[in-house]
């Protein structure tokens, strides 16, 4: 339970207190509008359904209002700075902010349904009573008409309207329905099949968020959920003497009117800030970078070293780019390979897909000594890895592509160790590195044979221990290194750590890292896929001590 | 990443509309709207709709990742092949299936949905795709290990050629390598 704590302590925190929140907004709106006299002729048309619309309504308020926050990563950037003295478990709770994206559209379209279905039944009962169907106090209610001396209550103003000519001839019906749609489609191609696979479909659809927020802003703006406005009037005495209203002091008319939109005052400061984001992303597009120097490596890797003006990074950290030569408005986030102490900032992009493939031939039709096409650069953004330096132990997991952040934070520790730099408080580092073949990688492991010739050369060989797991091989691989089995170097990497093959028996290795710091403070962090970080997250706690003095285990996750 | 499968998606959005229109054809029922006896048909609808993409379709490219037990679906779509197989089909079926939602308010949405997915659908079939299904593969990549694992190995295991072999050191005598056919220089 104390392991438990200590690694997952604040997320669940975070969460309860959004959940609170959501369940207080709901239960004060429900009761809110079960029981004041206000609408107690509304509810006499419409029973619970009233409640039951406005308490979602309420409680959808408040998540609009929470749902761009998280995508805004300049915001993100800016908090993320000013947290440095608050500590790292309240900035790793900054990395989390897609999952959070995602529950409170969770969230949105559970509240949405809610809200739907008890308008549905709302209009419904407008249009019953007003055909005169339900008692005589709701028809009275119902044929209150804008004269001289009443106001209406119910929205149908004339027989023959229907429930559905209601909705398509109303404000809030018709940006209601427009928005419940835009909602949909945004959420059946965000499912995980087409976002990781189609992921154009998935982006292109996301941007009907402006249409929702268009309409959420002006969806209250007609007014429809009516409250009575009469003040001192006595609704257990007047309600059944309908026939007498207007002719006494006490019962006079009841008059009715709109209550206030509140919505836009919810949304309107996240538009803003996301506006911001948008317009900031806009002037970097503008912004010109230049090309330092462009490396195609074999096994279709390309590598760019670029070069923008006040552009200052840190490890670990992506960028997004956009090449308007390929496409003006896709924007694809890749984690940068250079370490903050150079004067350039580097990408390696291996050929994905579509995008990465027509930049590669791009270059690769570019004649000698050219500057590559206009490219534009956002960011940089920061993630977890940027504290590894404020770990004593660091254990790194990369899988596959995920090793690139990684190569960022080694070098960076290769120009800390040169200059000593006092900041760096890592002892340690160990890094993992797996992957299924390597040699989409051989720039990884020219980086990893300079790192280590270094290191051994200050006589530092301790300082970073690293560990190749190949997770895919075959026979002839295997006599292979059976053959070279006593040379000094690895055959395929051509370092000296041997190459582990399989995938690692990671146990064995919190075991080991335990024992070697019985009394340290471990940051782990994985640039990888979801099933290993489950994997890890349970090993981090499983290990981690609740005596303070003894090794504790911090669980950090790159995303993509 | 590759080429786009509209398919995909427009299963997803049918999927989704065939439960808003179950939805709003429940709630319409239950309260005894005007003219439910549309809503009865949404419910009925709804389900249809609900049964007939449950089972997702296999991609092109790639690992088709399946919902949670989808096979016994997969098999009966299957059965009615070209019918379920041809998105032309299943785009005219929607679209005729989500007018008669359109008389109800409850379920209007419900049918827009479905309208939306014809139309993803008709794309899809434009483009030339076709719904194939995930079936589990027949011949998995893991053999079960042989009997012959019990006996002993035929071959010998690979060895560096003698040249390179190490010599042990501390046993001259015993590295030294004996020839088993004499040999004489050649004359």
């Amino acid at each position: 339970m104390g392991n438990w704590i200590i690694n997952h302590g604040l997320t669940y925190f975070i969460l309860v207190v959004w959940m609170a929140i959501n369940i207080f907004l709901f239960v004060w709106f429900f009761n809110l509008y079960n029981t004041e006299n206000k609408f107690f002729y509304t509810r006499h048309i419409l029973g619970t359904a009233l409640s039951w619309a406005r308490a979602p309504a309420a409680v959808l308020n408040f998540n609009c209002m929470l749902i761009l926050l998280p995508v805004c990563r300049n915001l993100l950037s800016l908090v993320r700075g000013s947290f440095m003295c608050c500590g790292r478990t309240m900035r790793k709770q900054l990395d989390k902010n897609i999952s959070f994206h995602k529950l409170v559209a969770y969230m949105i379209a559970l509240m949405t349904a809610v809200h739907v279905i008890a308008h549905l039944v709302n209009a419904e009962r407008y249009y019953n009573s007003r055909h005169g169907l339900d008692d005589e106090l709701s028809t009275v209610l119902s044929s209150l008409g804008d004269t001289s001396n009443s106001t209406y209550l119910n929205p149908i103003r004339s027989l023959h309207i229907t429930p559905t000519l209601l909705v398509f001839t109303s404000i809030a019906g018709l940006t209601g329905v427009v928005i419940t749609l835009a909602l949909i489609l945004m959420i059946t191609s965000s499912m995980e099949v087409i976002r990781r696979s189609y992921f154009e479909v998935f982006w292109y659809t996301h941007h009907l968020f402006i249409v929702f927020f268009a309409g959420l802003v002006f969806h209250g703006a007609g007014r429809i959920v009516r409250g009575m406005t009469t003040l001192d009037y006595d609704v257990d005495e007047c309600k059944d003497d309908v026939d007498k209203w207007g002719e006494t002091e006490e019962c006079p008319i009841p008059q009715f009117a709109g209550g206030f939109p509140q919505t836009w005052m919810w949304v309107i400061g996240p538009m803003v800030i996301y506006l911001c984001e948008r317009l900031l992303r806009f002037v970097r597009y503008l912004q010109t970078v230049k090309y330092r120097k462009i490396v195609i490596r074999p096994s279709k890797v390309l590598e760019l070293q670029l070069v923008k003006n006040g552009f200052k990074m840190d490890v670990g950290q992506y960028v997004f780019l956009n090449c308007p030569a390929i496409s003006q408005l896709e924007w694809h986030p890749f984690t940068m390979t250079s370490a903050p102490e150079e004067d350039f900032f580097s990408v390696h992009i291996r050929s994905a897909g579509d995008w990465t493939q027509k930049l590669i031939s791009l270059v690769e039709q570019l004649p000698e000594g050219a500057q590559g096409p206009k490219m534009a650069v956002d960011g940089p953004f920061g993630t977890a890895s940027e504290d590894v330096f404020d770990y004593e132990v660091a254990m790194l997991v990369g899988a596959g592509i995920g090793v690139t952040p990684f190569a960022s934070v080694l070098k960076s520790i290769w120009y800390k160790f040169k200059d000593s730099n006092p900041k760096l408080r890592t002892r340690k580092i160990y890094f993992y590195w797996l992957c299924r073949e390597t040699h989409a990688f051989e720039w990884f492991a020219d980086l990893l044979q300079v790192l280590e010739r270094e290191t051994e050369e200050r006589g530092m060989g301790k300082f970073l221990t690293y560990k190749l797991f190949l997770t895919g091989w075959d026979q002839s691989h295997a006599n292979h290194v059976m053959v070279h089995a006593d040379q000094e170097t690895d055959v395929i990497t051509g370092l000296k750590q041997k190459t582990n093959y399989g995938r690692p028996n990671w146990d064995k290795e919190f075991e080991q890292v335990r024992s070697e710091n019985p009394t340290s403070v471990v940051g782990t962090f994985l640039c990888g896929p979801a099933v290993l970080a489950t994997v890890l997250a349970k090993k981090c706690v499983k290990y981690t001590d609740v005596d303070p003095r003894k090794t504790k285990f911090y669980f950090n996750q790159e995303n993509f | 990443m590759g080429k786009i499968e509209w398919a995909m998606w427009a299963n997803e959005q049918a999927l989704a509309s065939g439960l808003i229109l179950l939805t709003g054809g429940i709630v319409a029922v239950a309260g005894q709207f005007r003219d439910w006896q549309f809503a009865a048909y949404a419910i009925a609808a709804g389900v249809f709709v609900c049964l007939l993409e449950y089972p997702r379709g296999k991609r092109n490219k790639g690992t088709s990742v399946e919902r949670t037990g989808q096979y016994c679906f997969t098999v009966c779509v299957k059965s009615f092949g070209p019918l379920t197989r041809n998105y032309y089909v299943r785009a005219f079926v929607h679209a005729a299936i989500c007018v008669p939602g359109g008389f109800l308010l409850a379920t209007v949405l419900g049918c827009v949905c479905l309208g939306i997915a014809s139309l993803i659908y008709l794309a899809a079939a434009i483009r030339g795709e076709h719904w194939e299904p995930i079936l589990p593969a027949k011949d998995s990549a893991r053999q079960p290990v042989g009997e012959s694992i019990k006996c002993p190995p035929q071959n010998p295991p690979p060895r560096p050629p003698a040249e390179t072999r190490r010599k042990r050191v501390d046993d001259l005598e015993g590295a030294a390598y004996v020839n088993p056919i004499p040999v004489t220089a050649n004359e």
